[in-house]
């Protein structure tokens, strides 16, 4: 086997200078009861060659890049660089461990710190962490975070969060006593909030924008009806690169912002891993979740990183911690460090502007061809349509020709019989978008 | 020793992104706008997101030369214990990226999804001949998680049972994560002290275990890296009274394909890809957690689960005691790839071959290194041993003046001060796929600081010399942080 160096002699000597007679021998604590009575039931080892071919089958039952997909619905297509798997390649970032050795991981702990930055940056907010597993943890640990503050008793959730945020945020919170009201959509695709005042012990409020149906939320609305001593505005999203272009939520008095970066330069990959984002107001460091990297100095003086204020974390606190989290998506940080760092301000404007303008070009030429679109309030990138009843048999047909035609909502919103939610990125030429259109209104 | 692995090298200097940044420039090929402007309405528009426009080069330059600051698996050893930092398969990698994985949207029809869901199947069928358990759910995304994952089947399963339960057995020698863990889902976790041995007593957990307490969190091989022997008299006890045995599998590198961890009594068991099962660590992640479980809890294991019908796979939510969803979607997929590729590259036997190595390695230098270092239980180990700074106390030599000294030799640090029960701790876990040679570049390397602890102290209270940095000053960073720029 390639991935050992022992030859017969080394194991020989190394037993000889341990006085063990044989390998055996020093499992021999192991109770006979405990132990396996024969090898694991996988297969014999393959060489590298024939897990190649083994793995290029099983990626070869997946779509090729002949199809059109045009799902999004918290998992987006965008361009990734080629400089990014390149620099991810270097295995001094990815076979790294946690930073707790700060003089040898320099790299990772100033690329996180510059992560958490930008990250701050393009949320608007004052600080970010080193990320969380991926965007519903994000929001669970954001949940958790606010009520630590607040003291409140009850949640009041959107039902435009992404369903399998709720979802993630309904296990979460099932040993818990906290109630969470369920917010009601109003008939141009944004939360309605009316039912706010009315709460007596809210302790948070999760509003996402862009919402589940791409609709742009107005975040300083749902701030101004709160009073932010007694109740936490958490705003969520699932598709960073509109903080390119729309106001980031930190802008629109968010207190607490949580969601998944993997639109930003990560591969899909069939949903995860992914980012986990949260940043919040400087006032709440110390109740903040997961690792954050501080600036410092050394001994001489010269600026350096370090990881910090770790006595809010498992490893110190044990049971009093503010997350369980150890290990996060250190790696994925980098890659949306990376991806952040290659747009840069500018072209993440412009890459923004090019997702809203494609997505706004599906959307009037569908609707040129008669197609409902049902909500009115302004989207990004992706959105939703109402299409003829039975389109279902022309979704599978539509498969055949290799165009996914979104996501149908039924399965989510079960009153939204024949809806579908739409992303258009910059990954499709015009052709492609004309062509789509063509299809599934012929 | 003559020469040390580690030399001085030419590294650069780099400034933060933003200091390097210049308006005008851009690292990105901006696609073709060949759709008409839909401009927005102003009121939704931000003002500039500041951050630094740089070229493709600066990007390149900045982060290689970043790279360089870093220590990682493929530069040298890095014996941290209970981490299980083996070699990272370049194979594993390749595999990853394949466009058909990388490139697959979680929600596709299933039937566009089968290669996918074949993968996940068979690594679920996988992991459970590893362990023998019967059930497996991939969703957890570190092992944090996965412990979650079972602390939400504990409760369930009580509920389920009618009974409540609010406590919850932790040996004092677990990881932070599992009494941290355990609270999350309303247990007071109750600690449970080991014997002169190192292990866990059945007597210690009969005191200890009544009808209000869930259950026991174990972690066997255990920090010590010990085997738990009296695992299966301890489920037993544990069984005996309604409770659960969950198993913190992060040490599991040391018993694959040895120990039967369902004839141990474990009922709920997880692993970290991201250890045992070679994929990278990534400077602090993604790994994976999966989580396996007997039978009999299979039906609280969390939705959607992969289902297999006439070689035709699909995903189903149909699974009305399950505890929910803990991932957006199937979990850390990308590393699930890494991780049976691994498997399949090793068969059952390699896998039983790196446990042994792993053992042989860390009993190897526990022997070499109880001459010159305290060994607090001085008993055949499993794939770590735990030394302590004990014997540097008159000289006032602690653990970390020679864990810092290390990297001068080239080695990345063992754990420290883990276990909290010994004072000191050094924890070292070399894994399997550390060669002799190595292996005893290490051994002369402690065995030198040893002795210059006691004749040339302050080599090791200035160490490390040959980083980019010295020892940093933590307590400023915590006393006014600065987290951003």
């Amino acid at each position: 086997m390639r991935y050992f160096s022992h030859t017969p002699e080394d194991i020989r000597s190394m037993l000889s200078a341990i006085h063990a007679g044989s390998i055996e021998d020093l499992f021999s604590l192991i109770p006979a009861n405990c132990r396996m009575k024969k090898n694991p039931d996988i297969p014999p080892p393959m060489s590298e060659w024939k897990l190649i071919r083994k793995m290029e089958e099983m990626a070869g039952d997946m779509p090729s890049s002949a199809y059109r997909s045009y799902l999004g619905a918290g998992r987006y297509e965008h361009h990734i660089p080629s400089i990014l798997p390149y620099l991810l390649g270097r295995s001094e970032f990815s076979t790294a461990y946690t930073p707790y050795q700060p003089e040898i991981s320099q790299g990772t702990l100033q690329a996180i710190y510059e992560y958490q930055t930008l990250t701050s940056r393009l949320l608007g907010m004052d600080v970010a962490n080193a990320s969380l597993y991926d965007g519903a943890s994000a929001l669970s640990e954001a949940l958790f975070m606010a009520l630590r503050i607040t003291k409140g008793k009850q949640i009041a959730m959107s039902k435009l969060v992404h369903p399998f945020f709720r979802e993630v945020v309904s296990t979460c919170f099932a040993p818990t006593s906290f109630e969470i009201i369920e917010l009601p959509f109003l008939d141009n695709g944004t939360t309605d909030i009316s039912k706010l005042k009315d709460m007596e012990d809210l302790g948070a409020v999760i509003v996402q924008s862009p919402n589940f149906f791409g609709c742009i939320e107005d975040l300083r609305k749902v701030s101004e009806t709160i009073d932010h001593q007694k109740t936490l505005l958490i705003a969520c999203f699932t598709e960073p690169i509109a903080f390119g272009l729309i106001h980031p939520p930190g802008d629109q008095g968010a207190d607490i912002v949580c969601g998944e970066g993997q639109s930003l330069g990560i591969p899909v990959s069939f949903g995860g891993p992914g980012l986990g984002m949260l940043a919040c107001k400087e006032a709440f460091i110390r109740n903040m979740p997961g690792r954050l990297v501080g600036r410092t100095t050394d001994l001489d003086g010269k600026p350096a990183f370090v990881l910090t204020l770790a006595t809010r974390e498992q490893h110190i606190r044990r049971e009093k911690a503010t997350s369980n989290i150890c290990t996060n998506s250190s790696l994925c940080a980098v890659t949306a460090l990376m991806f952040m760092a290659s747009v840069g301000g500018s072209g993440i404007r412009k890459l923004a502007q090019l997702n809203h303008d494609k997505s706004e070009y599906v959307k009037n030429g569908l609707k040129a061809k008669g197609v409902r679109i049902p909500f009115s309030a302004p989207t990004f990138n992706e959105f939703v349509v109402q299409f003829e009843n039975g389109f279902s048999k022309k979704y599978e047909k539509l498969l055949q020709e290799k165009i996914i035609p979104g996501l149908p909502l039924s399965e989510f919103y079960p009153e939204l019989k024949d809806h579908y939610l739409i992303c258009v990125t910059e990954t499709k030429g015009k052709a492609d978008l004309d062509h789509f259109i063509e299809k599934v209104t012929s | 020793m003559t020469e040390t692995s580690a030399t001085r090298g030419l590294i650069f200097n780099e400034p933060l992104l933003w200091e390097i940044g210049k308006k005008g420039r851009i690292g990105f090929s901006m696609p073709e706008h060949d759709v008409p402007d839909a401009p927005l309405d102003k009121e939704f528009i931000r003002k500039d997101s500041e951050l630094p426009d740089l070229s493709e080069v600066n990007v390149i330059r900045h982060f290689t030369r970043l790279s360089q600051w870093n220590f990682g698996i493929d530069a040298g050893m890095y014996p941290l214990g209970s981490c299980t930092m083996k070699y990272n398969p370049k194979v594993n990698e390749r595999v990853a990226l394949l466009p058909g994985f990388a490139e697959a949207h979680p929600l596709l029809p299933t039937s566009l999804s089968q290669g996918i869901l074949r993968l996940m199947f068979e690594l679920e069928r996988c992991l459970a001949a590893i362990t023998s358990m019967d059930a497996v759910t991939l969703q957890p995304s570190a092992g944090a998680q996965g412990e979650l994952c079972g602390m939400l089947i504990f409760r369930a399963y009580h509920r389920k049972k009618g009974k409540p339960r609010s406590k919850i057995i932790v040996p004092n020698t677990a990881h932070g994560t599992n009494p941290s863990s355990a609270t999350l889902c309303g247990y007071k976790p109750v600690g449970i002290s080991i014997n002169e041995k190192g292990i866990l007593t059945p007597d210690a957990v009969a005191a200890l275990m009544d009808e209000d307490t869930a259950g026991i969190m174990v972690t066997n091989p255990n920090t010590l890296g010990f085997f738990e022997e009296n695992i299966q008299k301890i489920s037993e006890i544990v069984h005996s009274k309604g409770g659960l045995v969950y198993g913190d599998g992060a040490n599991m590198n040391a018993v694959m394909g040895i120990v039967d961890m369902a004839a141990c009594g474990m009922d709920i068991l997880h692993l970290n890809l991201h250890k045992t099962f070679s994929t990278p660590h990534g400077g602090g992640g993604p790994g994976a957690g999966p989580v396996c479980t007997k039978k009999y809890l299979e039906p609280f294991l969390p939705v959607p689960r992969i289902i297999e019908e006439k070689g035709v796979f699909s995903l189903s939510n149909d699974f009305p005691d399950s505890i929910g969803k803990l991932h957006a979607f199937y979990g850390n997929v990308g590393i699930m790839i890494r991780a049976l590729a691994y498997i399949l590259c090793m068969g059952g036997e390699n896998l039983k071959k790196a446990s042994q190595l792993a053992v042989l390695n860390a009993n190897y230098i526990k022997e070499k290194l109880k001459k010159v270092l305290h060994l607090p239980y001085d008993r055949t180990c499993m794939h770590e041993c735990v030394f302590s700074d004990k014997n540097q106390n008159p000289t006032k030599i602690t653990t970390l003046d020679m864990a810092k000294r290390l990297i001068d030799f080239g080695f990345h640090p063992p754990t420290i001060y883990f276990p909290l029960i010994v004072k000191g701790a050094m924890m070292i876990e070399p894994t399997e796929t550390e060669s002799k040679e190595e292996i005893d570049r290490f051994i002369a390397a402690m065995e030198q600081i040893v002795e210059e602890a006691t004749n040339q102290p302050d080599l090791l209270r200035n160490a490390p010399m040959k980083c980019k940095v010295r020892r940093l000053d933590e307590a400023q960073a915590a006393r006014k942080p600065c987290l951003a720029g």
